[in-house]
């Protein structure tokens, strides 16, 4: 044990301090935490909060998911997309943008950052994930750092592309870490993500794009039984 | 201005200064309306706010109430993830162990995001006579690297600054055009930090969490610069206070929830970065070696009082400076010390002793705002009365836990008075005669009163004593 240490655990144990019980989170959260009248409510509330902070919703299906990607990549002319390495999702835009979108070239997360550092600060438009989970209440995504899946995509290129299955939206944030038993086996890193990157530092104004991602897009994957006119989208 | 210890000594007179200055009380009051109303906005319902209170508040006293069984269960989850853990007792200590890390690696930049504990200990310009170079990442904070000033609030650093000096600082040393376009400026910023990220050897970030159950640190952040520079660079280290403990993973929930909405009025902040250990096997990114620091600069001198220890409660979020109207209207700078406001009065005594901050304790009216709208409730105002009582105690007088500096403007002639009002106002016939002198002769209350009368009319007793008064009311 360094000297330090014993010093300043000594002293903190010579304080004797007197034990105070753990409140009760999950009663807390079982009294108070969020609800909906339905899981269309709750997935409006979502979208609804996500947009207040320049996030852009795009409601897709399983089956017209990748067409969409393809127009977003056009219509923002993105050179080049970096996408996770040998995720089913990765696999199905490789093919999808070799036929539909020869003009993107796909850059697969296959090497260690070190080795591509300039390529992803200089080179790289557009990062694509996949999301763990959506929580309503405050409009956010959660992110789960895999081998497959570096942190690099969602943080460094300027347009965050994220691929959100809505059937795993959960009421608070408490709920999503039950749900996933978090405590049991974090990752090295889980990353909340309620929108592009900003900042009000100067003069309190608010301004995006302040250091990581400018704009936030959300492939938002509805179940078939849910109409997406319903949310406020096109047809 | 370069940091001193006794910065704080000149508060009075840095006070002064800054009530002078029109513009930056004028920016100070929009600012801390619009951060006042925005809380008020986001902790709307009475019953949820006070409910989360109490959870937040169980939460931090019971981490506290088990502190060193805590510091020890967060260790040894570090450990097993491959993280070196270090405690450092005081400032030159953690320096000197980031330092020995820095050149373990022959790092000659470092990345920082925003660490409060890093401008307590003064890392940076400890890093600068050593030949390292540390860039701040925060915008807020970048600005005010580049004008060599230091935060003035803890959660928004440059509060005090307009779009047109920021244009100037970045025309001046970043070669952009002059412009009042803010977005332009943030892009101006971003783009120059950004090959920041790219070539540091070391990037360093606060904790606004650390959790023993997981051994994993959150960081609570709207810009990403926080996760570029914990992710980016091949080395993490991480300083943190002794007492950002908390007991599990669960804790983090609602204490975030409040901390965001206390602070800047947002329900959530863009990100919260849970990171628990390096770079795993296999993966491809986030850092491959990481460091704890555990920092106690006087923290255990707070903690081994019950009273004090309420001090370590304090989650940063800086709500207690935003209501308060005396930081309102001076300002941070004035304070000379890392942290400003109500929580700075009570936690700067601790990290640098009564003897430098015996003024800042008495920086208050006592009016109770800073207790109202504490996320964890801590009693500042009784606090501050402690320390005032602590200052103003004999250097003397023996007391269980007595705090370095006690007594430091302890007054012989002060002691004296308030002993004689005291002794007058606690006996029936003292108390009489003397407020009967003071209606009787009241024509002679002199016309300047110390500071008082700098600002108000000068105080006169009434024509009559209240017991008069009642006295003749009874008649009637």
């Amino acid at each position: 044990m360094s000297q330090a240490k014993e010093r300043i655990l000594t002293k903190l144990r010579q304080a004797q301090a007197h034990s105070v019980a753990h409140p009760d989170v999950g009663a807390y959260y079982q009294d108070m935490g969020a609800q909906w009248g339905s899981d269309l409510e709750r997935l409006r509330h979502w979208a609804d909060t996500m947009r207040a902070v320049n996030t852009q919703i795009v409601w897709v299906t399983e089956a017209n998911w990748l067409a969409q990607l393809t127009q977003i990549l056009a219509d923002h002319e993105i050179k080049t997309l970096a996408v996770p390495n040998q995720t089913m999702a990765s696999q199905k835009i490789q093919a999808a943008l070799a036929v539909d979108a020869p003009k993107t070239q796909c850059v697969v997360a296959n090497q260690a950052l070190e080795a591509c550092k300039t390529e992803w600060f200089n080179d790289v438009d557009a990062g694509f994930t996949e999301v763990r989970c959506g929580i309503a209440h405050t409009g956010t995504l959660l992110l789960w750092t895999s081998a497959q899946e570096p942190r690099a995509l969602s943080l460094i290129p300027p347009l965050h592309i994220a691929l959100f299955d809505t059937q795993t939206l959960y009421n608070d944030f408490y709920s999503a870490m039950q749900a996933l038993a978090m405590p049991a086996g974090m990752p090295s890193n889980v990353v909340l993500v309620s929108g592009p990157s900003k900042t009000a530092d100067i003069q309190l104004t608010l301004a995006y794009g302040a250091h990581g991602p400018k704009d936030l897009i959300v492939l938002a994957l509805l179940p078939d039984d849910i109409d997406p006119t319903l949310l406020g989208a096109q047809p | 201005m370069k940091p001193t210890e006794a910065a704080s000594r000149y508060f009075k007179i840095e006070a002064v200064k800054a009530l002078d200055d029109n513009h930056l009380r004028h920016s100070l009051r929009g600012a801390m309306d619009g951060l006042m109303s925005k809380r008020r906005a986001t902790l709307a319902n009475e019953e949820e706010l006070q409910r989360l209170r109490t959870v937040c508040e169980g939460i931090r006293q019971h981490a506290l109430s088990r502190l060193p069984e805590l510091l020890e269960q967060l260790e040894d989850k570090l450990t097993e993830l491959g993280v070196h853990v270090h405690y450092a007792e005081d400032k030159q200590e953690a320096c000197t162990i980031i330092h020995q890390i820095a050149q373990a690696h022959e790092a000659k930049l470092m990345v920082k995001g925003k660490s409060m504990v890093s401008e307590e200990i003064h890392l940076n310009e400890f890093l600068a006579e050593q030949g390292v170079e540390a860039v701040e990442s925060d915008m807020g904070e970048y600005i005010l690297q580049l004008a060599h000033e230091k935060p003035t609030h803890i959660v928004m650093p440059a509060i005090h600054k307009t779009k047109d000096q920021v244009s100037e600082l970045f025309h001046e040393h970043l070669g952009s055009p002059l412009t009042d376009d803010v977005d332009e400026l943030i892009r101006v910023g971003r783009s120059a930090l950004r090959d920041v990220y790219r070539q540091a050897d070391l990037g360093l970030s606060g904790v606004n969490f650390a959790v023993a159950e997981t051994g994993t640190l959150c960081l609570v952040e709207n810009e990403g610069n926080g996760r570029l520079s914990t992710t980016v660079p091949p080395v993490h280290i991480a300083i943190t206070g002794i007492e950002k403990v908390v007991a599990q993973l669960s804790d983090v929930v609602p204490l975030y929830s409040l901390l965001t909405r206390s602070a800047i009025g947002q329900n959530i902040t863009t990100y919260f970065n849970m990171i628990t250990g390096p770079r795993r096997h296999q993966e491809l990114d986030g850092p491959q070696e990481m460091h704890l620091v555990l920092l106690d600069n006087g923290r255990t001198q707070a903690y081994a009082d019950e009273q004090m220890r309420q001090t370590l409660q304090c989650i940063r979020c800086g709500a207690c400076m935003n209501h308060c109207p005396v930081y309102t209207r001076v300002g941070g700078a004035a304070y000379g010390t890392t942290y400003p406001g109500p929580i700075g009065e009570i936690i700067s005594p601790h990290l640098m002793g009564l003897d430098d901050t015996h003024d800042l304790p008495t920086a208050s009216s006592l009016c109770g705002a800073c207790a109202e709208v504490c996320p964890v409730r801590i009693p500042i105002p009784d606090l501050l009365i402690r320390l005032r009582t602590e200052a103003q105690r004999s250097p003397n007088e023996v007391v269980p836990h007595p705090i370095r500096g006690q007594g430091a403007a302890h007054s012989v002639s002060e002691q004296m008075a308030w002993r004689l009002f005291a002794g007058v106002s606690s006996h029936a016939f003292g108390y009489r005669l003397a407020t009967q002198m003071a209606t009787r002769l009241r024509a002679l209350t002199p016309k300047r009163q110390l500071g008082w009368t700098q600002n108000h009319v000068p105080l006169r007793p009434a024509a009559k004593t209240l017991h008069q008064m009642v006295k003749e009311k009874n008649n009637t």
